[in-house]
């Protein structure tokens, strides 16, 4: 991104504002999403004083306002939902699975679809169990439905543009912690590592490196969401363990971006996945399935899951801390493998 | 919001063979085509010729037929999975409906759809209980903004109003006044449960809780249905939405051969039958437009069933 990094929250919310003044077909709705509230994580703030009438704040009513959404997109406007937690989209689930994803193919001709189901996700904030998930998997392999997420090297600008040309519904998952973060700017991270593109376009994936393009002893592939604590993993791991990781940050989860994280997975030496969900059935499975696929017989061992634990998200600071992917549970899941892998048996 | 409709609850007579008023030829045509059509799907999966499933709207024929002059060309019209009437009555297509349900070339969504995913021009429906409720309220909002005067129809059932998502959006059509239609075709009995098991308080009462204005009707004359219900759907125009509810009656099974209603109240249900009432009222007319029709389900039903399979391109 060019010129001064600025927060997240400041990205998400000047994309929104270029893309409805950009599209006068455009509408966003959700809860509480006017001004001057502004939305419960004020990434709407401005927009409904700008854009009076097509900025439309709601009933708490998932199911009804994705569907007024579908209603939008089926008749040829397009929407984005704000859902105000993430966890609130199990009550959307319907429109997502058996309307708004459905309506793209299943009447036997292609139909676009324009529409963005907004989901603030994921914990580390005392949110507590309903309030503190991350729903991706649960929403993965629906035909017709493509998940982003939200990161701090990918302009939100381009990513909001993207989904909403793509022509199919989209869920854009985005990591609630990250809102209050800076936005990685002109190639460096911090005096460690740059970060660039694994494609032409700046919405292709993000990777974090030392060195661009030699071999590493590590991947981790991780959601927008998991960036910073994969990044201080990686600090720690080069720097009193001498482990050479490079991080590799999709926009677009789902369907799976195979050739970019091929070309990643074969200049390292072991893969791992890390994800803010519990495990079964995740998006970690299904990269490292496309994987196995694609290297097996390269691949020193198998792909390894990092993941939280099998447990509800407790609100208390110090339980939640313990339940969900942090720093050290990267660390020191990269260093087991390693670890074992080195010594003589 | 004020509105003085919000309590209206206008009730029509009810049916009965001397206040069925003659209908217009092309529309006891049609009425009478959707009913053959219906009967020739029973007869074809009893044949094995079908698969899947269905589920026919006999005895309700004439609701959608009643609406087809009030409503326009713009308008959408929702429909559910006891759809193949609301499409006849729009179409005019059965050849279409047919190739879609049979899979056969010539499909109306390519046989991808079937009888209860149907897709064309501004005629959509889906296949779960109260889901197109919201995304007509959607189409509405578009409506309201870009097409003012035009309404968004959707078609529910008693059975329906179990459904969450039939509240959310009442209460954002009521409160954003959207140009929304809901017809319900309060057949009595939702699957295999009959409402007075599934239903607490009425539909009337449910509309008033939101200040939506509400219609009942209890007969199948379509003179009377039109004049009555044509002045409230002009007002749905306007933004006044309109629950508009049909006390009809299913006469065939929920879908193939699952009907466990007893013998007395089959024999009550066809005494109630439209196609009983106008029979004995029209006489030798009816006879003749009836035979017509039923002869041109069956070349129909040939001349499909030779067709080639249908093709998914999905390009």
């Amino acid at each position: 991104m060019n010129g001064r990094p600025v927060r997240v929250v400041e990205n998400l919310n000047s994309a929104l504002h270029e893309c409805m003044r950009a599209d006068s077909r455009l509408y966003v709705l959700g809860e509480d999403i006017a001004d001057p509230y502004g939305g419960a994580f004020k990434v709407t703030r401005g927009l409904s004083q700008a854009h009076p009438g097509r900025v439309i704040t709601t009933p708490i009513s998932e199911n009804g306002i994705v569907g007024v959404a579908a209603g939008l997109a089926m008749a040829g406007d397009a929407a984005i939902v704000e859902i105000m937690f993430g966890d609130f989209a199990g009550l959307a689930f319907d429109q997502v699975l058996n309307f708004a994803s459905k309506s793209v193919s299943m009447y036997g001709r292609p139909h676009p679809m324009r529409l963005v189901v907004r989901c603030p996700s994921g914990g580390n904030r005392g949110y507590g169990p309903t309030h503190s998930q991350t729903l991706l998997k649960h929403f993965i392999g629906i035909p017709g439905l493509s998940l982003f997420e939200l990161s701090p090297f990918h302009d939100n600008r381009t990513v909001l543009a993207h989904m909403l040309a793509l022509g199919e519904p989209c869920v854009f998952i985005e990591d609630k912690v990250l809102y209050t973060r800076r936005t990685a700017g002109d190639g460096r991270v911090d005096d460690l590592f740059d970060y660039g593109f694994l494609g032409a376009d700046d919405i292709a994936p993000a990777q974090v490196y030392v060195d661009a393009d030699g071999d590493v002893d590590c991947l981790i592939v991780a959601p927008g969401g998991m960036a910073e604590r994969a990044m201080a993993a990686m600090r720690d791991l080069l720097l009193h363990h001498e482990i050479s990781c490079r991080l590799v940050i999709p926009s677009r989860l789902y369907p799976v971006e195979a050739e970019a994280l091929l070309g990643a997975a074969r200049r390292a030496a072991y893969v791992c996945v890390v994800e803010e969900s519990t495990a079964g059935g995740t998006w970690g499975a299904e990269v490292a399935h496309v994987l196995h696929e694609r290297l097996w017989g390269r691949l020193r061992r198998p792909v390894r899951l990092i993941h939280s634990a099998d447990s509800v998200i407790p609100t208390a600071v110090h339980l939640e801390r313990e339940v969900l992917v942090q720093a050290d549970t990267i660390r020191e899941a990269v260093l087991a493998d390693l670890r074992g892998e080195r010594s003589p048996v | 919001m004020t509105n003085n409709m919000a309590t209206t609850t206008i009730e029509m007579a009810p049916d009965g063979a001397d206040h069925i008023s003659p209908p217009a030829d092309a529309d006891l045509a049609t009425m009478l085509l959707i009913r053959h059509f219906e009967l020739a799907l029973l007869d074809l999966f009893a044949r094995g010729e079908l698969h899947g499933t269905t589920h026919t709207c006999l005895g309700q024929e004439y609701v959608p037929v009643a609406l087809v002059p009030l409503l326009a060309e713009r308008d959408y019209v929702f429909s559910n999975h006891r759809g193949h009437g609301h499409y006849i009555a729009r179409f005019g297509d059965p050849a279409g409906l047919l190739a879609e349900i049979m899979g056969r070339e010539g499909a109306v969504c390519n046989g991808v759809g079937g009888s209860q995913h149907i897709f064309r021009d501004r005629y959509l429906s889906t296949g779960v209980q109260g889901e197109s409720l919201p995304v007509a309220a959607g189409v509405a909002l578009h409506l309201k903004r870009h097409e003012p005067g035009a309404l968004a129809l959707t078609y529910i059932g008693d059975g329906t109003w179990g459904e969450g998502a039939v509240y959310e959006a009442l209460n954002m059509a009521a409160l954003w006044r959207l140009p929304l239609l809901v017809v319900v075709e309060h057949n009595g009995i939702a699957q295999s449960t009959a409402t007075g098991a599934q239903m607490a308080g009425t539909i009337r009462a449910r509309a008033a809780a939101f200040g939506i204005a509400h219609l009942r009707v209890e007969n199948s004359s379509l003179t009377e249905i039109r004049a009555t219900a044509g002045p409230l759907v002009e007002r749905v125009r306007d933004g006044a939405p309109l629950v508009l509810e049909f006390v009809t009656h299913r006469l065939g099974p929920h879908s193939k051969g699952d009907d466990t209603r007893t013998d007395a109240e089959l024999r009550q249900v066809r005494a109630a039958d439209w196609h009983a009432l106008y029979s004995e009222a029209l006489g030798e007319r009816f006879a003749e437009a009836d035979a017509i029709a039923a002869a041109r389900v069956t070349r129909l039903v040939d001349e499909v069933a030779a067709r080639p399979p249908a093709v998914w391109s999905k390009a």
